[in-house]
Protein backbone atom coordinates (compact mmCIF):
# COMPACT_ATOMS: atom_id res chain seq x y z
CA UNK A 1 0.00 0.00 0.00
CA UNK A 2 2.31 2.63 -1.03
CA UNK A 3 0.07 4.34 -3.44
CA UNK A 4 -2.15 7.29 -2.28
CA UNK A 5 -4.36 6.52 -4.28
CA UNK A 6 -5.54 3.03 -2.19
CA UNK A 7 -6.71 5.58 0.42
CA UNK A 8 -10.17 5.21 -0.21
CA UNK A 9 -11.05 8.71 0.29
CA UNK A 10 -13.28 11.04 -1.96
CA UNK A 11 -9.74 14.23 -2.17
CA UNK A 12 -7.74 14.51 -4.41
CA UNK A 13 -4.22 14.38 -2.36
CA UNK A 14 -2.05 15.11 -4.79
CA UNK A 15 -4.34 18.16 -6.21
CA UNK A 16 -4.19 19.27 -2.54
CA UNK A 17 -0.74 18.81 -2.74
CA UNK A 18 0.01 21.43 -5.35
CA UNK A 19 -1.45 24.11 -3.30
CA UNK A 20 1.59 24.19 -0.78
CA UNK A 21 4.44 25.61 -2.54
CA UNK A 22 6.53 24.66 0.50
CA UNK A 23 6.41 20.83 0.23
CA UNK A 24 8.12 21.23 -3.27
CA UNK A 25 11.46 21.73 -2.03
CA UNK A 26 14.49 19.53 -1.14
CA UNK A 27 16.25 19.75 2.05
CA UNK A 28 19.80 18.25 3.03
CA UNK A 29 19.25 17.14 -0.98
CA UNK A 30 15.90 14.98 -0.07
CA UNK A 31 12.80 15.72 -1.14
CA UNK A 32 10.93 17.55 1.97
CA UNK A 33 8.78 15.18 3.98
CA UNK A 34 7.03 17.91 6.45
CA UNK A 35 4.94 15.50 9.52
CA UNK A 36 5.66 18.18 12.04
CA UNK A 37 2.18 19.51 11.44
CA UNK A 38 1.14 19.65 15.00
CA UNK A 39 4.02 22.05 15.77
CA UNK A 40 2.70 24.08 12.88
CA UNK A 41 0.82 23.41 9.46
CA UNK A 42 1.73 24.57 6.29
CA UNK A 43 -0.25 27.55 4.21
CA UNK A 44 -2.13 27.11 1.19
CA UNK A 45 -1.48 29.36 -1.98
CA UNK A 46 -5.19 30.98 -1.26
CA UNK A 47 -3.70 31.83 2.23
CA UNK A 48 -0.72 33.53 0.97
CA UNK A 49 -2.36 35.59 -1.77
CA UNK A 50 -5.16 36.82 0.66
CA UNK A 51 -1.86 37.96 2.85
CA UNK A 52 -0.70 39.64 -0.46
CA UNK A 53 -3.71 40.79 -1.34
CA UNK A 54 -4.32 42.42 1.78
CA UNK A 55 -1.12 44.15 1.49
CA UNK A 56 -1.27 45.06 -2.14
CA UNK A 57 -4.44 46.11 -2.41
CA UNK A 58 -6.68 47.12 1.08
CA UNK A 59 -4.33 48.05 3.65
CA UNK A 60 -5.64 50.45 6.48
CA UNK A 61 -6.67 50.89 9.90
CA UNK A 62 -9.85 49.24 10.77
CA UNK A 63 -12.87 50.45 12.72
CA UNK A 64 -11.93 53.94 12.78
CA UNK A 65 -11.20 55.25 9.42
CA UNK A 66 -14.05 56.59 7.04
CA UNK A 67 -12.09 55.86 4.12
CA UNK A 68 -12.52 53.31 1.32
CA UNK A 69 -9.43 51.26 1.75
CA UNK A 70 -10.83 51.36 5.93
CA UNK A 71 -13.86 50.05 4.94
CA UNK A 72 -12.31 47.38 3.12
CA UNK A 73 -9.84 45.99 5.17
CA UNK A 74 -12.63 45.96 7.93
CA UNK A 75 -15.57 44.44 6.46
CA UNK A 76 -12.43 41.73 5.19
CA UNK A 77 -11.09 41.82 9.45
CA UNK A 78 -15.22 41.56 10.48
CA UNK A 79 -15.79 38.46 7.68
CA UNK A 80 -13.33 36.68 9.33
CA UNK A 81 -14.76 36.99 12.59
CA UNK A 82 -18.05 35.63 10.81
CA UNK A 83 -15.77 32.34 9.45
CA UNK A 84 -15.04 31.72 12.84
CA UNK A 85 -18.24 32.34 14.60
CA UNK A 86 -19.80 29.56 11.66
CA UNK A 87 -16.55 27.21 12.21
CA UNK A 88 -16.99 26.62 15.86
CA UNK A 89 -20.81 27.43 15.58
CA UNK A 90 -21.22 30.14 18.38
CA UNK A 91 -24.52 31.91 19.41
CA UNK A 92 -22.79 35.36 18.54
CA UNK A 93 -20.44 36.98 16.28
CA UNK A 94 -19.69 39.34 19.39
CA UNK A 95 -18.20 36.32 21.16
CA UNK A 96 -15.17 35.76 19.20
CA UNK A 97 -12.21 37.79 20.23
CA UNK A 98 -9.07 37.88 18.28
CA UNK A 99 -5.80 37.18 20.22
CA UNK A 100 -2.35 36.36 18.86
CA UNK A 101 -3.08 32.95 19.09
CA UNK A 102 -3.80 30.07 22.06
CA UNK A 103 -1.35 30.84 24.72
CA UNK A 104 -2.70 34.73 24.61
CA UNK A 105 -6.47 32.96 24.56
CA UNK A 106 -5.70 31.02 27.80
CA UNK A 107 -4.01 34.15 29.34
CA UNK A 108 -6.79 36.32 28.92
CA UNK A 109 -9.22 33.96 30.70
CA UNK A 110 -6.43 33.57 33.47
CA UNK A 111 -6.08 37.58 33.84
CA UNK A 112 -9.16 38.92 33.19
CA UNK A 113 -11.71 35.91 34.66
CA UNK A 114 -9.33 34.30 37.06
CA UNK A 115 -8.25 37.82 38.78
CA UNK A 116 -12.22 38.37 39.23
CA UNK A 117 -13.40 35.18 40.29
CA UNK A 118 -10.53 33.15 42.06
CA UNK A 119 -10.10 33.36 45.58
CA UNK A 120 -8.14 31.80 48.15
CA UNK A 121 -8.69 28.07 48.25
CA UNK A 122 -10.14 27.84 45.06
CA UNK A 123 -9.22 25.16 42.67
CA UNK A 124 -8.48 25.33 38.91
CA UNK A 125 -8.51 21.79 37.02
CA UNK A 126 -6.31 20.72 34.00
CA UNK A 127 -4.91 17.59 32.70
CA UNK A 128 -1.81 15.71 32.57
CA UNK A 129 -1.55 15.89 28.97
CA UNK A 130 -1.50 19.64 29.04
CA UNK A 131 0.66 22.36 27.14
CA UNK A 132 2.87 24.61 29.40
CA UNK A 133 0.52 27.49 27.76
CA UNK A 134 -2.67 25.92 29.94
CA UNK A 135 -1.02 25.12 32.95
CA UNK A 136 1.70 28.18 33.50
CA UNK A 137 -1.15 30.87 32.94
CA UNK A 138 -3.11 29.08 35.79
CA UNK A 139 -0.11 28.54 37.86
CA UNK A 140 0.63 32.47 38.14
CA UNK A 141 -3.01 33.60 38.85
CA UNK A 142 -3.21 30.93 41.16
CA UNK A 143 -0.35 31.99 42.63
CA UNK A 144 -1.48 35.29 43.13
CA UNK A 145 -4.66 34.87 44.44
CA UNK A 146 -3.75 31.51 46.79
CA UNK A 147 -5.87 29.04 44.77
CA UNK A 148 -4.53 25.92 43.80
CA UNK A 149 -3.87 24.14 40.47
CA UNK A 150 -4.66 20.27 40.46
CA UNK A 151 -4.16 17.68 37.47
CA UNK A 152 -6.37 15.25 35.88
CA UNK A 153 -4.25 11.95 35.60
CA UNK A 154 -3.65 10.10 32.75
CA UNK A 155 -3.98 6.35 32.09
CA UNK A 156 -1.16 4.19 30.60
CA UNK A 157 -2.76 4.02 27.22
CA UNK A 158 -2.94 8.26 27.04
CA UNK A 159 -6.40 8.86 28.20
CA UNK A 160 -7.36 10.83 31.27
CA UNK A 161 -8.78 8.84 34.24
CA UNK A 162 -12.30 10.47 34.31
CA UNK A 163 -13.32 8.32 37.30
CA UNK A 164 -10.40 10.41 39.02
CA UNK A 165 -11.57 13.62 37.63
CA UNK A 166 -14.54 13.03 39.21
CA UNK A 167 -13.58 12.51 42.71
CA UNK A 168 -11.13 16.08 42.17
CA UNK A 169 -14.49 17.76 41.31
CA UNK A 170 -15.64 19.70 44.01
CA UNK A 171 -17.10 23.25 45.38
CA UNK A 172 -13.88 24.38 45.59
CA UNK A 173 -13.40 23.84 41.91
CA UNK A 174 -13.97 27.22 40.02
CA UNK A 175 -12.36 26.43 36.45
CA UNK A 176 -11.48 22.86 34.58
CA UNK A 177 -9.35 24.06 31.49
CA UNK A 178 -8.04 20.54 29.24
CA UNK A 179 -7.53 20.20 25.80
CA UNK A 180 -9.68 19.33 23.06
CA UNK A 181 -7.22 17.28 21.89
CA UNK A 182 -3.45 16.12 23.29
CA UNK A 183 -0.33 17.96 20.91
CA UNK A 184 2.11 15.34 22.52
CA UNK A 185 0.00 11.85 22.49
CA UNK A 186 -2.81 12.77 20.23
CA UNK A 187 -5.71 11.59 22.72
CA UNK A 188 -8.97 13.33 22.40
CA UNK A 189 -10.50 13.75 25.28
CA UNK A 190 -14.24 13.65 26.00
CA UNK A 191 -14.64 17.45 26.27
CA UNK A 192 -18.87 16.64 25.94
CA UNK A 193 -18.54 14.73 29.13
CA UNK A 194 -15.93 16.91 31.27
CA UNK A 195 -17.97 20.05 30.55
CA UNK A 196 -20.92 18.22 31.76
CA UNK A 197 -19.37 16.86 34.72
CA UNK A 198 -17.80 20.35 35.73
CA UNK A 199 -21.05 22.03 34.91
CA UNK A 200 -23.20 19.80 37.48
CA UNK A 201 -20.49 20.85 39.98
CA UNK A 202 -20.45 24.45 39.48
CA UNK A 203 -17.16 24.99 37.40
CA UNK A 204 -16.70 26.91 34.38
CA UNK A 205 -14.71 24.85 31.97
CA UNK A 206 -11.89 26.01 29.43
CA UNK A 207 -10.66 24.12 26.23
CA UNK A 208 -7.53 24.37 24.47
CA UNK A 209 -8.55 23.64 20.51
CA UNK A 210 -5.38 23.93 19.31
CA UNK A 211 -4.76 20.48 18.69
CA UNK A 212 -8.45 19.47 17.26
CA UNK A 213 -9.13 22.63 14.92
CA UNK A 214 -7.68 21.31 11.93
CA UNK A 215 -9.12 17.76 12.75
CA UNK A 216 -12.23 17.56 14.87
CA UNK A 217 -15.61 18.97 14.19
CA UNK A 218 -16.16 22.01 16.79
CA UNK A 219 -19.46 23.19 18.08
CA UNK A 220 -19.29 25.10 21.05
CA UNK A 221 -22.97 25.66 21.74
CA UNK A 222 -23.09 22.01 21.45
CA UNK A 223 -20.22 21.15 23.59
CA UNK A 224 -21.96 24.23 25.88
CA UNK A 225 -18.15 25.19 26.42
CA UNK A 226 -17.44 28.54 28.36
CA UNK A 227 -14.51 29.51 26.62
CA UNK A 228 -12.86 27.86 23.97
CA UNK A 229 -9.16 28.57 22.53
CA UNK A 230 -7.60 27.93 18.93
CA UNK A 231 -4.67 28.91 16.56
CA UNK A 232 -4.90 30.26 13.17
CA UNK A 233 -1.39 28.57 12.58
CA UNK A 234 -2.21 24.63 13.35
CA UNK A 235 -5.40 24.77 11.01
CA UNK A 236 -3.48 26.00 7.51
CA UNK A 237 -3.26 29.61 9.02
CA UNK A 238 -1.30 32.41 9.67
CA UNK A 239 0.97 32.79 12.69
CA UNK A 240 -0.08 35.29 14.96
CA UNK A 241 -3.37 34.57 15.27
CA UNK A 242 -5.97 33.06 17.15
CA UNK A 243 -9.30 34.10 18.62
CA UNK A 244 -10.99 33.11 22.18
CA UNK A 245 -14.50 32.32 21.85
CA UNK A 246 -16.15 32.89 25.27
CA UNK A 247 -20.28 33.01 26.26
CA UNK A 248 -21.25 36.61 26.23
CA UNK A 249 -22.64 36.21 29.48
CA UNK A 250 -19.18 35.97 30.82
CA UNK A 251 -16.93 38.19 28.61
CA UNK A 252 -19.58 40.79 29.34
CA UNK A 253 -18.88 40.75 32.99
CA UNK A 254 -15.07 39.99 32.55
CA UNK A 255 -13.07 43.22 33.24
CA UNK A 256 -10.68 44.32 30.39
CA UNK A 257 -7.21 42.12 29.98
CA UNK A 258 -5.19 44.99 28.07
CA UNK A 259 -6.07 49.05 28.01
CA UNK A 260 -5.20 50.69 24.91
CA UNK A 261 -7.11 52.14 21.86
CA UNK A 262 -10.46 50.28 20.08
CA UNK A 263 -10.81 48.85 23.71
CA UNK A 264 -12.54 52.02 24.97
CA UNK A 265 -15.98 53.82 24.32
CA UNK A 266 -14.91 57.42 26.49
CA UNK A 267 -11.51 58.29 27.94
CA UNK A 268 -11.30 61.31 30.01
CA UNK A 269 -8.60 61.61 33.43
CA UNK A 270 -11.95 61.04 35.89
CA UNK A 271 -13.46 57.97 34.19
CA UNK A 272 -12.92 56.11 30.89
CA UNK A 273 -15.80 53.65 29.66
CA UNK A 274 -15.32 50.48 28.05
CA UNK A 275 -16.35 49.27 24.65
CA UNK A 276 -18.66 46.12 24.34
CA UNK A 277 -17.83 42.74 23.52
CA UNK A 278 -15.71 41.42 21.55
CA UNK A 279 -13.90 45.20 21.18
CA UNK A 280 -13.39 45.33 24.95
CA UNK A 281 -10.41 42.67 24.22
CA UNK A 282 -8.81 43.89 21.47
CA UNK A 283 -7.11 46.79 22.47
CA UNK A 284 -5.11 48.43 19.61
CA UNK A 285 -4.16 47.72 16.30
CA UNK A 286 -4.54 43.80 15.84
CA UNK A 287 -2.67 41.71 13.30
CA UNK A 288 -5.11 42.94 10.64
CA UNK A 289 -3.47 40.99 7.43
CA UNK A 290 -3.15 37.64 9.11
CA UNK A 291 -6.94 37.91 10.62
CA UNK A 292 -7.80 38.40 6.52
CA UNK A 293 -5.79 35.71 5.53
CA UNK A 294 -7.07 33.56 8.30
CA UNK A 295 -10.72 33.23 6.39
CA UNK A 296 -9.02 31.95 3.54
CA UNK A 297 -7.51 29.18 5.76
CA UNK A 298 -10.84 28.45 7.54
CA UNK A 299 -12.51 28.49 3.89
CA UNK A 300 -9.89 25.89 2.44
CA UNK A 301 -10.44 23.45 5.85
CA UNK A 302 -14.45 23.96 4.76
CA UNK A 303 -14.19 23.73 0.94
CA UNK A 304 -12.46 20.08 1.79
CA UNK A 305 -14.90 19.12 4.86
CA UNK A 306 -14.09 18.36 7.93
CA UNK A 307 -15.53 15.18 7.89
CA UNK A 308 -13.17 13.94 5.02
CA UNK A 309 -10.04 15.68 6.47
CA UNK A 310 -10.92 13.25 9.65
CA UNK A 311 -11.00 10.19 7.41
CA UNK A 312 -8.13 10.64 5.43
CA UNK A 313 -6.03 11.70 8.44
CA UNK A 314 -7.27 8.81 10.39
CA UNK A 315 -6.42 6.43 7.65
CA UNK A 316 -2.93 8.25 7.64
CA UNK A 317 -2.68 7.37 11.67
CA UNK A 318 -3.56 4.09 11.31
CA UNK A 319 -1.61 2.82 8.38
CA UNK A 320 1.58 5.05 10.38
CA UNK A 321 0.54 3.10 13.98
CA UNK A 322 0.71 -0.44 12.21
CA UNK A 323 4.15 0.52 10.16
CA UNK A 324 5.56 1.76 13.54
CA UNK A 325 4.20 -1.59 16.00
CA UNK A 326 5.72 -3.72 13.50
CA UNK A 327 9.83 -2.04 14.16
CA UNK A 328 11.22 -3.86 17.13
CA UNK A 329 12.71 -1.45 20.08
CA UNK A 330 9.98 1.28 18.75
CA UNK A 331 7.43 2.13 21.46
CA UNK A 332 4.08 4.05 20.53
CA UNK A 333 3.22 6.38 23.15
CA UNK A 334 -0.27 7.29 23.57
CA UNK A 335 -2.70 4.46 22.19
CA UNK A 336 -5.52 6.16 23.02
CA UNK A 337 -8.70 4.89 21.23
CA UNK A 338 -9.64 8.45 20.13
CA UNK A 339 -6.49 10.20 18.04
CA UNK A 340 -5.63 12.74 16.03
CA UNK A 341 -3.29 12.20 13.62
CA UNK A 342 -0.27 12.57 16.27
CA UNK A 343 1.97 9.21 16.80
CA UNK A 344 4.62 10.10 19.64
CA UNK A 345 7.20 7.26 20.20
CA UNK A 346 10.22 6.18 21.92
CA UNK A 347 13.24 4.04 20.42
CA UNK A 348 15.04 1.67 22.75
CA UNK A 349 18.75 3.23 23.25
CA UNK A 350 18.62 5.82 20.77
CA UNK A 351 17.76 9.18 22.19
CA UNK A 352 14.89 11.39 19.83
CA UNK A 353 17.80 14.16 19.46
CA UNK A 354 20.26 11.93 17.51
CA UNK A 355 16.67 10.48 15.58
CA UNK A 356 15.32 14.10 14.79
CA UNK A 357 18.66 14.83 13.60
CA UNK A 358 19.39 12.31 11.21
CA UNK A 359 15.45 11.79 10.17
CA UNK A 360 16.11 15.98 9.08
CA UNK A 361 19.54 14.79 7.29
CA UNK A 362 17.11 12.63 5.28
CA UNK A 363 14.50 15.00 4.68
CA UNK A 364 12.29 14.43 6.79
CA UNK A 365 11.24 16.61 9.32
CA UNK A 366 9.71 15.37 12.87
CA UNK A 367 9.72 17.19 16.14
CA UNK A 368 11.99 15.81 19.43
CA UNK A 369 11.46 16.67 22.69
CA UNK A 370 8.89 17.30 25.58
CA UNK A 371 6.60 18.99 22.71
CA UNK A 372 5.87 21.59 25.84
CA UNK A 373 4.55 19.04 27.86
CA UNK A 374 6.89 18.09 30.31
CA UNK A 375 5.04 16.83 33.16
CA UNK A 376 3.10 14.38 30.80
CA UNK A 377 7.25 13.07 29.86
CA UNK A 378 7.60 12.74 33.74
CA UNK A 379 4.51 10.75 33.80
CA UNK A 380 5.85 8.03 31.15
CA UNK A 381 8.89 8.50 32.91
CA UNK A 382 10.51 9.60 29.41
CA UNK A 383 12.94 12.47 28.45
CA UNK A 384 10.88 13.22 25.39
CA UNK A 385 9.64 11.68 22.28
CA UNK A 386 10.14 11.61 18.42
CA UNK A 387 6.64 12.67 16.75
CA UNK A 388 5.10 12.51 13.50
CA UNK A 389 1.84 14.47 13.09
CA UNK A 390 -0.05 14.70 9.49
CA UNK A 391 -2.22 17.20 7.73
CA UNK A 392 -4.34 16.18 5.11
CA UNK A 393 -1.65 16.71 2.29
CA UNK A 394 0.57 14.12 3.73
CA UNK A 395 0.82 10.61 1.79
CA UNK A 396 1.02 6.66 2.70
CA UNK A 397 4.19 7.44 0.44
CA UNK A 398 5.70 9.98 2.58
CA UNK A 399 4.90 7.71 5.55
CA UNK A 400 6.75 5.24 3.98
CA UNK A 401 9.60 7.33 3.41
CA UNK A 402 9.29 8.03 7.27
CA UNK A 403 9.10 4.45 7.91
CA UNK A 404 12.04 3.09 5.91
CA UNK A 405 14.45 6.18 7.11
CA UNK A 406 13.34 5.12 10.89
CA UNK A 407 14.10 1.90 10.09
CA UNK A 408 17.83 2.73 8.32
CA UNK A 409 18.86 4.76 11.38
CA UNK A 410 17.69 2.21 14.24
CA UNK A 411 19.68 0.46 11.66
CA UNK A 412 22.96 2.49 11.88
CA UNK A 413 22.30 3.57 15.46
CA UNK A 414 21.10 0.86 17.79
CA UNK A 415 24.25 -0.17 19.93
CA UNK B 1 55.54 19.90 19.73
CA UNK B 2 51.75 19.67 19.23
CA UNK B 3 49.35 21.25 16.62
CA UNK B 4 48.10 24.58 17.18
CA UNK B 5 44.72 25.83 17.68
CA UNK B 6 44.67 27.13 14.16
CA UNK B 7 46.31 24.03 12.81
CA UNK B 8 43.75 21.00 14.43
CA UNK B 9 41.12 22.95 13.11
CA UNK B 10 42.68 23.35 9.87
CA UNK B 11 42.86 19.42 9.95
CA UNK B 12 38.95 18.72 11.03
CA UNK B 13 38.36 21.11 8.32
CA UNK B 14 39.71 18.92 5.72
CA UNK B 15 38.49 15.46 7.14
CA UNK B 16 34.84 16.99 6.98
CA UNK B 17 35.83 18.03 3.17
CA UNK B 18 36.00 14.70 2.45
CA UNK B 19 32.10 13.77 2.86
CA UNK B 20 31.01 16.23 0.05
CA UNK B 21 28.35 18.26 2.48
CA UNK B 22 26.49 15.02 2.60
CA UNK B 23 24.55 15.54 6.01
CA UNK B 24 24.13 12.20 6.55
CA UNK B 25 27.16 11.25 5.98
CA UNK B 26 28.14 14.56 7.71
CA UNK B 27 26.02 13.10 11.16
CA UNK B 28 27.82 9.79 11.03
CA UNK B 29 31.01 10.89 10.84
CA UNK B 30 30.10 13.32 14.12
CA UNK B 31 28.59 10.04 15.93
CA UNK B 32 32.13 8.34 14.95
CA UNK B 33 34.12 11.14 16.30
CA UNK B 34 31.68 10.85 19.70
CA UNK B 35 33.56 6.90 19.85
CA UNK B 36 36.93 8.92 20.56
CA UNK B 37 36.24 11.01 23.24
CA UNK B 38 38.12 10.33 26.42
CA UNK B 39 35.37 9.07 29.12
CA UNK B 40 34.08 10.94 31.45
CA UNK B 41 33.61 9.23 34.61
CA UNK B 42 29.77 8.39 35.82
CA UNK B 43 30.85 10.39 39.43
CA UNK B 44 32.12 13.65 37.28
CA UNK B 45 28.57 13.76 35.39
CA UNK B 46 27.05 15.73 38.17
CA UNK B 47 24.35 18.81 37.96
CA UNK B 48 27.15 21.22 38.57
CA UNK B 49 29.51 20.34 35.53
CA UNK B 50 26.15 20.24 33.26
CA UNK B 51 26.19 22.49 30.49
CA UNK B 52 22.69 23.92 30.05
CA UNK B 53 21.02 22.64 27.16
CA UNK B 54 17.51 21.71 26.00
CA UNK B 55 17.25 18.21 24.18
CA UNK B 56 20.52 17.28 25.02
CA UNK B 57 22.76 17.17 28.41
CA UNK B 58 26.57 18.14 27.77
CA UNK B 59 28.66 17.81 30.91
CA UNK B 60 32.18 19.52 30.95
CA UNK B 61 35.09 18.96 33.56
CA UNK B 62 38.15 20.93 33.34
CA UNK B 63 40.94 20.33 35.69
CA UNK B 64 44.48 21.94 35.76
CA UNK B 65 47.04 20.02 33.93
CA UNK B 66 50.40 21.81 34.37
CA UNK B 67 49.97 25.61 33.08
CA UNK B 68 47.09 23.84 30.61
CA UNK B 69 43.74 23.20 30.90
CA UNK B 70 42.80 19.51 30.53
CA UNK B 71 38.95 19.06 29.29
CA UNK B 72 36.47 15.71 29.44
CA UNK B 73 33.38 15.95 28.37
CA UNK B 74 29.96 13.62 27.47
CA UNK B 75 26.88 13.60 26.05
CA UNK B 76 23.43 11.71 26.69
CA UNK B 77 22.84 12.52 22.98
CA UNK B 78 25.05 10.62 20.28
CA UNK B 79 25.35 13.84 17.73
CA UNK B 80 26.28 16.21 20.13
CA UNK B 81 29.18 13.91 21.98
CA UNK B 82 30.62 13.93 18.55
CA UNK B 83 30.58 17.70 18.45
CA UNK B 84 31.89 17.73 22.38
CA UNK B 85 34.28 15.28 21.16
CA UNK B 86 35.60 17.94 18.44
CA UNK B 87 35.69 21.16 20.78
CA UNK B 88 37.69 18.78 23.26
CA UNK B 89 40.14 17.98 20.60
CA UNK B 90 40.50 22.05 19.84
CA UNK B 91 40.81 23.15 23.14
CA UNK B 92 42.14 20.45 25.77
CA UNK B 93 45.36 21.06 27.11
CA UNK B 94 45.93 24.54 25.76
CA UNK B 95 46.68 27.33 27.85
CA UNK B 96 44.14 29.79 29.47
CA UNK B 97 44.75 32.50 27.44
CA UNK B 98 45.04 30.10 24.34
CA UNK B 99 41.25 29.02 25.00
CA UNK B 100 40.18 32.97 25.42
CA UNK B 101 41.64 33.38 22.18
CA UNK B 102 41.09 31.04 20.35
CA UNK B 103 38.61 31.84 17.43
CA UNK B 104 36.55 28.65 16.24
CA UNK B 105 36.86 29.38 12.99
CA UNK B 106 35.87 25.68 11.87
CA UNK B 107 32.16 25.77 13.09
CA UNK B 108 31.34 28.12 9.76
CA UNK B 109 33.97 25.55 7.68
CA UNK B 110 33.18 22.88 7.99
CA UNK B 111 29.31 23.55 8.10
CA UNK B 112 28.32 22.64 11.40
CA UNK B 113 26.67 26.03 12.56
CA UNK B 114 23.40 24.06 11.60
CA UNK B 115 24.18 22.09 14.74
CA UNK B 116 26.06 24.56 16.80
CA UNK B 117 23.58 27.67 15.91
CA UNK B 118 20.42 25.66 17.63
CA UNK B 119 22.38 26.47 20.79
CA UNK B 120 18.96 26.04 22.87
CA UNK B 121 18.22 22.36 21.62
CA UNK B 122 22.20 20.82 22.10
CA UNK B 123 23.81 23.04 24.57
CA UNK B 124 26.75 23.33 22.61
CA UNK B 125 26.83 27.17 22.53
CA UNK B 126 26.85 26.94 25.82
CA UNK B 127 29.60 24.41 25.78
CA UNK B 128 32.11 26.87 23.77
CA UNK B 129 31.01 29.77 26.16
CA UNK B 130 31.49 27.32 29.23
CA UNK B 131 35.27 26.04 28.44
CA UNK B 132 35.99 30.14 27.48
CA UNK B 133 34.98 30.59 30.75
CA UNK B 134 37.22 28.10 32.46
CA UNK B 135 40.01 29.66 30.51
CA UNK B 136 39.15 32.96 31.76
CA UNK B 137 38.88 31.84 35.52
CA UNK B 138 42.48 30.25 35.37
CA UNK B 139 43.75 32.74 33.52
CA UNK B 140 42.63 35.46 36.70
CA UNK B 141 44.01 32.52 39.00
CA UNK B 142 47.33 33.24 37.42
CA UNK B 143 47.50 36.83 37.92
C1 LIG C 1 -2.48 21.67 22.82
C2 LIG C 1 -1.83 22.99 22.60
N1 LIG C 1 -2.18 24.04 23.36
C3 LIG C 1 -1.64 25.25 23.19
C4 LIG C 1 -0.67 25.48 22.25
C5 LIG C 1 -0.10 26.85 22.13
O1 LIG C 1 -0.46 27.41 20.92
P1 LIG C 1 0.20 28.76 20.42
O2 LIG C 1 1.67 28.56 20.53
O3 LIG C 1 -0.27 28.87 19.00
O4 LIG C 1 -0.30 29.86 21.28
C6 LIG C 1 -0.26 24.43 21.45
C7 LIG C 1 0.81 24.65 20.45
O5 LIG C 1 1.75 23.89 20.33
C8 LIG C 1 -0.85 23.16 21.63
O6 LIG C 1 -0.49 22.13 20.87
Amino acid sequence: MSDTSVVSNTLDIEAIRSQFPILHQKVNGKQLVYLDNAATNQKPQSVINALEHHYAADNANIHRGIHTLAERSTTAFEDTRKAVQAFINSNEVEEIIFTKGTTESINLVASSWGRKYLNEGDEIIVSGLEHHSNIVPWQLIAEEKGARVRAIPVLDNGDLDIAEFSNMLSNKTKLVAVNHASNSLGTINPVHEIIKMSHEAGAKVLIDGAQASSHLTIDVQALDADFYALSAHKMYGPTGVGILYGKRSLLEKMPPYQGGGEMIKDVSFDKTTFNDIPYKFEAGTPNIADVVAFKAAIDFINDLGKENIAAYEEELLSYATAQLNEIEGVRIIGQAQNKVSVISFVVDGIHHFDLGMWMDAKGVAVRTGHHCTQPLMDRFSIEGTTRASFSVYNTIAEIDIFVEALKDIIKKLKP
Amino acid sequence: MSQSIQEVQNEIIEEFSMLDGDMEMTIGYVMELGETLEPLEEEQKTDDNIVKGCQSKVWLDAKPNGDKIHFKADSNTAITKGLVSILVRILSDRTPQEIVDADLFFIDKVGLNRFIGTQRSNGLGAMIKQMKIYGLAYTAKAN
